[in-house]
């Protein structure tokens, strides 16, 4: 195939060099005795190993520069440990290279494919074997048994049914309803209003009975983040201004994108922002998005306060929370 | 007759007579395996794998897969009293107070991350050599099956112990398995038994990450090794270096040391890694709690070009007939990995079919002589690096004083503009190497000495190179592009003819290259 009239020509494997050890019997010995030294500086690190396991406390922190305040136990297992298979490995690659014969040797590749008569049989005996089971003539044998190994395959299909549960509404549902309180989360207290000053947040949670357990899966649709911002700072329409209660703003603190908590509040800018993939949502104009991947504004929790002047949940969020998914309707 | 050589011929005797193996020993002892320093590569993932079984069976004996909530009441102050799941109290206990736990952890977390670079670096080498071409395509499609999986097993490992930064890895996997049309809510619901993150998801993917997963590796390593026992190492090209030859170092005894040794090298350094540096510490991220987070969230490096994919992606959602379809996770998170994996493992298949060679190739290209090719890895790898300096955006917006908005539109621009660019330079480059091949070959070595002539002119001595590295820079094949016409010699258009186009034009780009010195052209120049 190549297009060249004359190449150069190929000289060959280049002659063997000998090395020092492979003439002199004192270098020889000397390739041997490093060796031997590096098989020894092994030993040494498996008993680093050994002392250090039973000798050194666990609780004894040493300092180092660059490595800083280290627990020595576990520096000097490790550093035992990383000697005696570090210099097994430098034995053997040295003794290789300088006392093991270092002459190329040259051997033919052969071709991969099967002579023709081979393949020619080879063909012959799986189409009689073929014939023989008569797999092309009775195609009634042939078609049920297709349908019963595809039967056959979707039984690991059926037995995995019950893996988990149907969603069902589950990702549209939090627990807040109407007169819900927030708490605070980690505490559990209610909150008021005068509780919170303007510019600070709060992470909440619906309140439970006491003594009740909180699910993490609860915990995942539930988290809710109070802002409170001049009530004139808004930029929000009639009915989201109505769900603010004198300036607190609440907002799913999941992410509408991958559910990550979006737990950056930027104070001047009144920015939220996701450390997951740094969506940004505007707190003044009801969490839209102005930058990153996400599509949708966190929703919106609607709040009030009840009758002893706790902030509660003044409706159910009108949205699921979270990230999108194929039965979400907005 | 020695005592010692009696009873090993008596062994030897007993397994033969019952296996018949020494015909098969002997054939095989004897096997030449090229030297390079790059054949290592793959070495180095073979070796991190076997300690990655070592350590990650130590960690079993301690570390407990439930979410089961428990109350921390190990060693570690700071964590004293507090909630948390069963898997990551027992990474505690591995950390804190199991001797040489802490050590095992993070060489096994280190052995992970080496794994997966060796793995990547000598995907690198085998691309840029065109080590996968015929008859080798199996194993790079094995290769690329092994790649993918050790992404999904690595991710799975580091999600084991719970913490809050796993944990949002999970929270945004589940994200991903929830975005898949009709089925995702279900399929979420199934892999999670219920609303995330539930109780069952960490004892599942143990099963998977110990189990399931390293059988897969196993199956697919040992056919991987065998089809390299089997066909033959390829070798880098050189002065009686053929096609049809083997040169190189006979298994017995010097490769067997070499290797053997190797994998001690590999262990002890891992070894030394594990002990001074510090990797995932988990107990300063404390366990996961849907609610929580931590600023700079980072997965391992393997995963960072996909999270920064997502990151970049455009905020698109389209809602129709009251159903959302979320292309920001979808086509980030699976149709653009989906096409390039599959385009990788195609690549062989690809090439041949531009190429029109169907030969057997067992001599490596260097990859200035297939510019082509080198120019697309090398884009690809541009793509891939655009997007895991996105997956970092956040640690390089405070390391370097930018705001994450500059970065995302640098990247998001760049992830179009710098690939192809990284293309045509790469090949520009190629074909300037394969020049001053040309040009060392017909002119000789400068030696940078001066000599001024009766004339008073200068010039500069040039020394001719030595017969062997002349034949290195000219050894290879310039295969003429294909010539596939578009209508048949009646002028008519031949069926397909669209696609001989195609096929033609991408064969002509394939083809470019300085023609190589000839012994012609050498002849030539010594008359001057």
């Amino acid at each position: 195939m190549s297009n060249e009239i004359e190449a150069i020509k190929d000289p060959g494997l280049p002659a063997h060099v000998h090395r020092r050890a492979d003439t002199d019997p004192k270098a020889a010995k000397k390739a041997e005795r490093q060796v031997a030294i590096l098989f020894l500086l092994s030993a040494l690190g498996t008993v680093t190993l050994i002392g250090s396991y039973i000798f050194i406390p666990q609780d004894v922190f040493i300092f180092f520069p660059v490595l800083g305040n280290t627990n020595a136990h576990q520096l000097f297992l490790g550093l035992g440990m990383a000697a005696s298979l570090f210099f097994i490995g430098m034995g053997a690659i040295h003794w290789a290279k300088t006392l093991m014969p270092d002459e190329e040797v040259v051997i033919q590749r052969h071709e991969f494919r099967s002579p023709d008569e081979d393949r020619a049989a080879f063909v012959a005996t799986a189409k009689a074997g073929a014939e023989a089971a008569g797999l092309g003539r009775r195609s009634l044998i042939k078609r049920s048994l297709g349908l019963s190994l595809g039967l056959a395959g979707l039984s690991p299909l059926i037995l995995l049914r019950d893996l988990g549960p149907l969603p069902g509404d589950e990702l549209s549902k939090t627990s807040w309803k109407a007169g819900t309180r927030l708490v605070t989360d980690p505490g559990d207290r209610p909150i008021r209003a005068e509780d919170l000053e303007v510019g600070a947040v709060a992470q909440t949670l619906p309140e439970i009975a006491k003594g009740a357990h909180r699910k993490l899966s609860d915990i995942g649709k539930d988290a809710v983040l109070l802002i409170r911002l001049r009530p004139e700072e808004f930029n929000l329409d009639a009915e989201r201004l109505s769900w603010t209660h004198e300036g607190i703003i609440a907002f799913s603190k999941i992410c509408s994108h991958m559910g990550c908590a979006v737990a950056l509040y930027e104070q001047q800018t009144k920015h939220l922002l996701c450390p997951c993939h740094q969506s940004t949502f505007d707190v003044t104009r009801a969490a839209k998005v102005i930058f990153g991947p996400s599509a949708r504004p966190l929703p919106q929790l609607a709040i009030t306060v009840d009758s002893e002047g706790y902030l509660v949940a003044k409706q159910p969020f009108t949205e699921p929370v979270g990230p999108s998914f194929w039965e979400r309707s907005s | 007759m020695t005592a010692r050589e009696r009873i090993a011929g008596s062994v030897a005797n007993y397994v033969d007579e019952r296996t018949g193996a020494a015909a098969w020993m002997k054939k095989n002892l004897n096997k030449v395996f090229p030297d390079h320093w790059s054949f290592l590569l793959g070495e180095i993932a073979l070796y991190s794998f076997v300690i990655l079984l070592l350590s990650g069976t130590f960690l079993t004996f301690w570390f407990d897969p439930s979410q089961r909530e428990v109350i921390y009441e190990g060693s570690y102050a700071p964590l004293e009293g507090l909630k948390m799941s069963a898997a990551y109290a027992s990474t505690l206990h591995i950390s804190f107070e199991v001797r040489g736990g802490l050590l095992m952890r993070q060489i096994h977390h280190w052995a992970a991350l080496i794994f997966m670079a060796a793995i990547v670096v000598h995907l690198m080498r085998v691309y840029f050599t065109g080590a996968f071409r015929k008859p080798r395509e199996f194993n790079w499609i094995i290769g690329v099956g092994l790649l993918t999986l050790g992404i999904v097993e690595g991710f799975l490992g580091y999600s084991l112990p719970d913490d809050l930064l796993s944990g949002t890895g999970i929270r945004i996997a589940e994200a991903i398995i929830q975005a898949l049309p009709l089925v995702g809510s279900y399929l979420a619901f199934f892999a999670f038994g219920g609303a995330f993150p539930g109780e069952a998801f960490i004892p599942r993917i143990y099963t998977v990450h110990v189990l399931l997963l390293p059988g897969a590796f196993l199956a697919l390593i040992t056919v991987h090794l065998m089809l390299v026992w089997y066909q033959k190492h390829t070798q880098y090209p050189g002065p009686g270096r053929t096609e049809k030859n083997v040169v190189g170092y006979p298994l017995l005894p010097v490769y067997m040391a070499k290797a053997g040794g190797f994998f001690f090298i590999v262990f002890g350094v891992t070894a030394f890694l594990g002990a001074v540096a510090s990797i995932n510490p988990i107990w300063l991220y404390g366990p996961y709690t849907p609610g929580q987070i931590s600023a700079g969230s980072q997965p391992d490096w393997y995963m960072g070009w996909l999270d920064g994919l997502v990151r970049m992606a455009p905020p698109l959602e389209t809602h129709a007939f009251g159903h959302t379809i979320s292309w920001n996770i979808l086509i980030p998170g699976l149709i653009v990995p989906g096409i390039l994996f599959t385009g990788m493992a195609l690549y062989p298949f690809i090439e041949s079919w531009m190429t029109g060679d169907k030969r057997e190739h067992h001599l490596l290209d260097r990859p200035r002589n297939a510019p082509n090719r080198t120019a697309l890895g090398v884009m690809s790898l541009t793509f891939m690096l655009v997007a895991l300096i996105n997956g970092g955006n956040d640690i390089i917006a405070t390391t370097f004083h930018l705001t994450i908005n500059q970065i995302m539109w640098f990247s998001r621009i760049a992830i179009f503009v710098l690939p192809p660019l990284s293309f045509v330079i790469t090949k520009r480059l190629c074909l300037s190497l394969q020049r001053a091949d040309r040009d060392l070959v017909l002119h000789g070595r400068e030696t940078g000495r001066l000599v001024m002539m009766p004339h008073g002119e200068f010039v500069e001595v040039h020394e001719p190179i030595s017969a062997e590295k002349a034949w290195l820079l000219t050894q290879h094949e310039q295969n003429p592009a294909l010539a596939l016409d578009e209508n048949d010699s009646r002028g008519v258009r031949r069926p397909g003819a669209l696609k001989n186009k195609l096929r033609a034009r991408l064969s002509k780009a394939h083809a470019v290259a300085v023609p190589k010195v000839t012994a012609e052209d050498l002849k030539e120049i010594e008359h001057h």
